[in-house]
């Protein structure tokens, strides 16, 4: 529903925009193919590894790592797993509902979510192409860090 | 065509590897190649208007509104921008990047452009609703209000970390997006 929104957007602005001149829409065009075609090897690369990495770690093997009684360590392991990629939340939700059901803690859960939609070590890479390296890593670290903090104090009020 | 293939060559060596994980357990391949598949679907889907939207807003957007707006000295405005621009996209973070890079040309801080990144990882409004029905409106609304004031100090204190040069630097390497 919201992907047709952005869509009506786009196109409705790029109407708009041929409609003012037609040189510059052609520009814009170009500059759009060109962005995306700079990124396309690295984004086909991370799909294909994330599809592998799902594949493998099944919820019931996540869950059996990051239990309701698992603590620390099950917190360790929820930010280890969800900051090695970065995934969207279509799919990351859908993950952590049913790592719930399969018996996941809140807390862990959190950081699980968290890291994976804005920590990605996997990603890195592409990241560092447009931050550097010490804005890169900064901001990853912090997210980490933050999405650590953030599960706990969830865990308090989602019981 | 050496130029092509050292490009993709991450992305060919993740298709081999694929191919090994397929031979040597092939229900555990096709589950692989099904959610690729399923990923690369969901990513082509809002990969378009993402894209038409950044080049749009490189050739309309002047470099001297996007400052006014963004930059330097944008103040609260900046800041709220940035987070409405991150809150209304869509896709995975790492197509932020690429948008990212055109706010970095245009001159916009880079504190908040690490807003827009924080509100495009966290804050989407699609996703938030999508958050609730899959987890409950507790957690969502819970982890909505604590990743607020994160995303505002994470923007602050990565901008505050960086030496000048290296700010500089950025800045010059996004001259070429």
């Amino acid at each position: 529903m919201f992907t047709y929104v952005l869509y009506g957007l786009a196109f409705g602005l790029l109407g708009f925009s041929f409609f003012k001149d037609r040189g510059k829409t052609r520009m814009a065009l170009k500059k759009a193919w060109k962005s995306f075609e700079n990124i396309l090897p690295q984004m086909l690369g991370i799909i294909v590894l994330i599809g592998i990495l799902l594949a493998i770690l099944s919820p019931e093997t996540i869950s059996s790592l990051i239990g309701a009684q698992s603590g620390w360590i099950g917190i360790v392991v929820a930010a280890a797993v969800g900051s090695i990629t970065l995934i969207p939340g279509f799919v990351a939700f859908p993950l952590a509902a049913a790592l719930l059901q399969h018996g996941a803690g809140v807390v862990q859960i959190a950081v699980f979510v968290s890291t994976l939609m804005m920590v990605g070590v996997v990603t890195l890479p592409v990241e560092m192409k447009y931050f550097g390296k010490r804005a890169t890593l900064t901001r990853n670290a912090l997210a980490l860090v933050f999405s650590v903090i953030v599960a706990l104090i969830l865990g308090g009020i989602v019981k | 065509m050496k130029n092509l293939l050292k490009r993709y060559r991450f992305f060919l060596v993740m298709l081999l590897i694929l191919a090994g994980v397929a031979v040597f357990d092939t229900a555990l391949g096709l589950k692989a190649t099904q959610m690729s598949w399923d990923n690369l679907l969901d990513l082509m889907a809002v990969v378009p208007p993402i894209f038409i939207l950044l080049g749009l807003l490189d050739v309309w957007v002047p470099r001297e509104v996007m400052i006014r707006l963004t930059g330097e000295n944008s103040g609260f405005i900046g800041v709220a921008l940035s987070f409405l621009l991150g809150s209304f996209a869509a896709g995975p973070l790492y197509a932020a990047f690429p948008v990212a890079g055109i706010m970095l040309k245009k001159g916009s801080k880079l504190s908040n452009i690490m807003v827009f990144i924080g509100a495009w990882s966290t804050t989407k409004i699609p996703l938030l609703l999508f958050e609730a029905t899959a987890m409950g409106w507790t957690f969502m609304l819970g982890r909505l209000i604590l990743n607020l004031p994160v995303i505002l100090i994470i923007g602050f204190l990565v901008e505050k970390s960086m030496p000048k040069q290296d700010l500089a630097q950025i800045y010059q390497s996004a001259e070429s997006f």
